[in-house]
Parts: structure tokens; C-alpha cells; sequence
């Protein structure tokens, strides 16, 4: 039976150190910040990862899962309704009504076509977002306030909401994974490797992927949620496909087949986004091809090449 | 007689100008293997899609067990009991051994939308499955995955996953294709096993294995049954040799 695996220990260990950084010297804003926002993409990644890894469906229009959320937040927000016995419940609500429509269409679709309409959905719901005057349009939104809990502003508390982000990111990790392995996983993830072989022994695949899309957009809204809390700010840059793509390419810098290659791919990716701007204003040109020579050359992600080195 | 357990009545399906399943009607008696045969491009692959509803017959019913399963998807016809395996061979190689065949029992056992446990701990699934695998002589490797297994024990598996469906009737395209002759033994005499308990229409090339197992044996040529009967039957007639001309020898 095998023991601790490599890429689940390196994952605890680096949120240990998340758990731990306020407490050593790291608590000053500008960390907090970049935590925050680590914690929050790791999340929406692993809930990717789940798609994408799990049940075969590439979605390039992951991120408007996640802006739906962060609207939610937004929309809300400029009616005075902050607290979080309305704000999540609408998010989820909505989160998981955009996945369900948008899904019921492009799941009936396959490989190429899929990521292609999972894109055009991502697209609408930028525009759309962009076009929302009354919420800052193209401009963006500002929040007046964060999200209350009961009435008590502890999100503004930054230590709360520094915990309160890993706690959701352990969450998202531990809920997908229980996902797989149960029965609903396990036809999940035949699908994905023969989808005629899980048709052969009975199963129409089709409502177990419905819903593995409607979960993961879900937690993607979660994931909105506080992504609009943690910046104050809500744009539909957020929904566009730039965003989708940096998740996707989370994902695969972290290695697809695992969960927790989701968690360690946001976390380099965001370090690299976030350090590589203090060397030169140019960054993306160093960026993108790095990006691009770890895909080439670090097959399996983070997680295949630890895995290689090790033998 | 007794009634018969599938029965094709009068199918057809065009493409084109092309009558690649012209009103084809066989049975299959419950308990028996029933063969069918006919030389490359006879439009066996298409009859087997329409058994099985991969493919929609242009006209002409499929009726299994009494009730007419013509319209039902294949996921629906597998669980009425009609089971299949595939001639190019159809596995989750990624899965373990046990895991392909657990897949299949859970089909058979309760909702698959269960969320919280994990399904590798589920006894009632692990049992069936391993039950599945004695019967193909497969319980050795129930650990292993699937990809590593020799092509004889990819076949093997495939009739475990079939059997763990709870099948009343196995379709059984080609099982013997690409198996080496020690692999062919052990599969027939796993067929020949089987026979008792399910019925099987059983579409095989090696016409040695076919005149062993067969009870009844259908010759399919240019998308019509142009003759059907006992093995001696078969053997004999002459439209069946002409069919097979130039093809492959008939053993006789």
C-alpha cells in the first residue's frame, strides 16, 4: 500500500507554511495580500483540476464561474446587502444555475468543441459584465463594504480572512477528493478514460458530467466570493478567458492528474507573477516562455517531474 | 421451444445506395450460443451497433426478454441484461483490474450518485467483482492494472466486466480476435463454461472455435442471413461455400 505520496506531503507542507507565515514574520498587508490571493486561485484551480483532471471536461471558461461569485458579491454590494446569510447563498445560487445552463449545452459536446463553447460562455458572461453600468461596466466595481458574517465585519480582519481562505482552500481540496473516489468519481473518471466502456456497463455518462460541472462551477463562485472581498474590487477581467486560461495553466504547471498539482501550480505560478515584475517592466516576455519551456519539459507537471527525480 | 430470449425481427439499415443489414432476422434461444458468421464486409459490426443501440436501424424491431428495446440507448439495453464486449478490446487501462470489473458491478448495485464513501472500500461492489474474475480465472491479477494484463487476459477481463453487469445475454464480438492459440483454448473453454447459465450470440472469425460452441450458427453475407441451422447444417451448404469463397476454408 503505498505511503504518504510525495505530492500530497509537498502540498501539506506548503499549506503549513501558509498556515504558519502570519505567525513568523509574514503578516504585514502585502504578504497577506499575496497569500489571499495564492489561497484563493489554488482553490479555484483544484476545483478546476477536478474538471479538467478528473472528469476529462477541459472547460476554458472556468473563471466565469468564479466572476459570477464575485458579481454576486458586487451586485449585492450596491444594494446595501452585505451580509453572508444573502451574499452566499445568491452566489451559490448563481454559480451553480450559470454552470448548470451553460453545461447542460457544451457537455453535450466533446474535446475541441467543448473548450471552444466553454470559451464563447466565458466571453458572454465578460461582456455581459462589461456591459453592467449600473456596477461599474468596464470600469470595474468598488465594494463599500466587505462581506459581514452576522453582522460582525470579521472579513476585514485580516488575519480572519487570511485563515478563513486557507480553510476554503482545504475545503476545496479535501471535498474534490472525496468526490473521486466515491461511485459518482469512479464513473467520473472511467468517462474520462471510455466513455463506450462506462456506457457498456450501463451508465450514461452524461448526468455525472453535469454535475461534476455544476460542482466545480460552484466552488468556483465560492471562490469569487472571496476573491471579491479579498481585493475590495470587482471587474470582468475576472470572468475572461485570460483567467481562465492562468487557471488552466495552473493546473498543468502542477500536473493534471492530481489535486494537489493544482494547489502547487497556483502557488508557483502567482510567485512567479508577482516576483519576476520586480526584475523588469518586460516580465511577461520571461514569463510566457517559461511558462512554456516547464510545459515542454516538465512533463506531468511539478508533480511528474518530482515523481521522475525520484525514480 | 422455448421462447426466445432476443429476437431481431426484419432490420434494415441503408447508407446510401448500400443495404448493409438487409432484413435480417435471427434469434436467440435462452441457454444457447448462437453464432454468427460471414466473411469480411458482410455488415456483421453494423447488425451487432443495432443489437446493441449504437447504431438506429432504418426499419425493423429488436425485442429482448419480451419487451421492444429497438429505441433504448445502449447504457439502458446493458441494463435490461443484454451485455457486450468489444471486438477491439475496451478497457479502463488506467483502472486496476478489480476497479474495471467493480465499475461494472456498481451499475448493478444501488445509485452511482453516491458522494461520501470511498467506492475502492465498498465490500458489496469488491465481491461481486472478484466473483466475476474467478469464474474467467482473473483473481490473481485483481491488483495489477489493467494496461499491463496480456492481450488473452484483456479479453478475459473484458467477459468479467460483461458478466458483472448481471447479463441475461452476452454479445460477445469477437472474443478470440488477436488471442494466440493457448489464450484460444482458455477462452473457449471459459465460453463453453459460461453456456450454461447465459445465452450468447457470439460473432467470432475462427470457424474452429465457432463449429466447437455453437448450438445454432447464422451466416451473414452482403447484409443478409443466407442460411442458418445446426453446425452439420452449416457445413453442408452449399451457399455457405460460396459465400466464403476465396475467403477462408471451412473446416470441415
Amino acid at each position: 500500500m503505498p505511503r504518504l505520496r510525495l505530492d500530497v506531503a509537498l502540498t501539506l507542507l506548503v499549506l503549513a507554511a501558509l498556515a504558519l507565515a502570519p505567525l513568523l514574520g509574514f503578516g504585514a498587508n502585502h504578504y497577506l495580500t499575496l497569500f489571499a490571493r495564492i489561497m484563493i486561485l489554488a482553490a479555484a484551480a483544484v476545483s478546476l483540476s477536478f474538471l479538467v483532471g478528473g472528469a476529462g471536461l477541459a472547460s476554458l471558461g472556468h473563471a466565469a464561474a468564479m466572476g459570477v461569485g464575485a458579481y454576486a458579491v458586487a451586485i449585492l454590494d450596491a444594494h446595501r446587502l452585505t451580509d453572508i446569510t444573502i451574499v452566499l447563498p445568491v452566489a451559490i445560487v448563481a454559480a451553480a444555475l450559470f454552470s448548470l445552463l451553460t453545461g447542460a449545452i457544451a457537455i453535450r459536446t466533446e474535446g475541441v468543441n467543448f473548450i471552444m463553447i466553454t470559451l464563447a460562455f466565458g466571453q458572454m458572461a465578460f461582456f455581459t459584465a462589461s456591459s453592467l453600468a449600473p456596477y461599474g461596466g468596464d470600469d470595474g466595481y468598488t465594494l463599500y463594504d466587505r462581506t459581514e458574517i452576522f453582522g460582525l465585519r470579521l472579513m476585514e480582519n485580516r488575519l480572519f480572512f487570511h485563515y478563513l481562505c486557507l480553510g476554503f482552500l482545504l475545503f476545496c481540496w479535501g471535498f474534490c477528493a472525496m468526490l473521486l473516489a466515491s461511485r459518482f468519481g469512479r464513473v467520473l473518471r472511467a468517462a474520462r478514460e471510455n466513455p463506450l466502456r462506462v456506457q457498456a456497463v450501463g451508465f450514461a455518462p452524461y448526468p455525472f458530467r453535469l454535475l461534476a460541472y455544476v460542482i466545480a462551477g460552484t466552488l468556483a463562485g465560492l471562490a469569487g466570493v472571496l476573491f471579491a472581498n479579498a481585493t475590495e474590487f470587482v471587474a470582468p477581467a475576472y470572468m475572461g478567458w485570460q483567467r481562465s486560461g492562468e487557471l488552466i495553466f495552473m493546473v498543468i504547471l502542477g500536473g493534471l492528474g492530481r489535486l494537489s498539482g493544482a494547489i502547487l501550480g497556483a502557488v508557483l505560478f502567482v510567485l512567479l507573477e508577482t516576483w519576476l515584475p520586480n526584475l523588469t517592466t518586460h516580465w511577461k516576455m520571461i514569463f510566457g516562455p517559461l511558462l512554456i519551456l516547464a510545459v515542454l519539459f516538465m512533463r506531468g507537471g511539478l508533480i511528474g517531474f518530482l515523481g521522475a527525480r525520484r525514480g | 421451444m422455448a421462447e426466445a430470449l432476443l429476437s431481431v425481427q426484419g432490420l434494415r439499415k441503408h447508407y446510401g445506395g448500400l443495404a448493409v443489414t438487409n432484413d435480417v432476422s435471427l434469434e436467440v434461444l435462452p441457454g444457447e450460443i448462437h453464432a454468427l458468421i460471414g466473411p469480411n464486409g458482410a455488415g456483421k459490426t453494423t447488425l451487432i451497433h443495432q443489437i446493441t443501440g449504437t447504431v438506429a436501424p432504418d426499419a425493423g424491431r429488436v425485442v429482448f426478454a419480451g419487451t421492444d428495446i429497438t429505441r433504448l440507448s445502449l447504457p439502458r439495453r446493458v441494463q435490461a441484461g443484454l451485455a457486450r464486449s468489444f471486438q477491439i478490446t475496451s478497457i479502463i487501462a488506467g483502472f486496476s483490474v478489480l476497479e474495471n470489473v467493480a465499475l461494472a458491478a456498481q451499475a448493478q448495485s444501488g445509485s452511482s450518485f453516491g458522494f461520501l464513501r470511498p467506492a475502492a472500500g465498498e465490500t458489496v461492489l469488491n465481491d461481486a467483482a472478484r466473483n466475476a474474475l474467478n469464474e474467467v480465472g482473473l483473481a490473481d491479477r485483481a491488483m495489477i492494472i489493467a494496461g499491463a494484463l496480456s492481450h488473452g487476459e484483456k479479453r478475459a477481463l473484458e467477459i468479467a466486466i460483461a458478466l458483472a453487469t448481471r447479463p441475461r445475454l452476452l454479445l460477445l464480438d469477437e472474443p478470440l480476435a488477436g488471442a494466440g492459440p493457448e489464450e484460444t483454448e482458455r477462452l473457449i473453454a471459459l465460453l463453453r463454461r459460461l453456456k450454461s447459465r447465459y445465452a450468447i450470440l457470439l460473432v467470432e472469425h475462427d470457424m474452429q472455435a465457432v463449429f466447437a460452441l455453437a448450438d445454432r450458427i447464422s451466416v451473414l453475407a452482403e447484409g443478409r442471413i443466407i442460411a442458418s441451422g445446426g453446425t452439420t447444417e452449416i457445413r453442408a451448404s452449399d451457399e455457405v461455400r460460396a459465400a466464403y469463397l476465396g475467403e477462408e476454408e471451412i473446416p470441415c
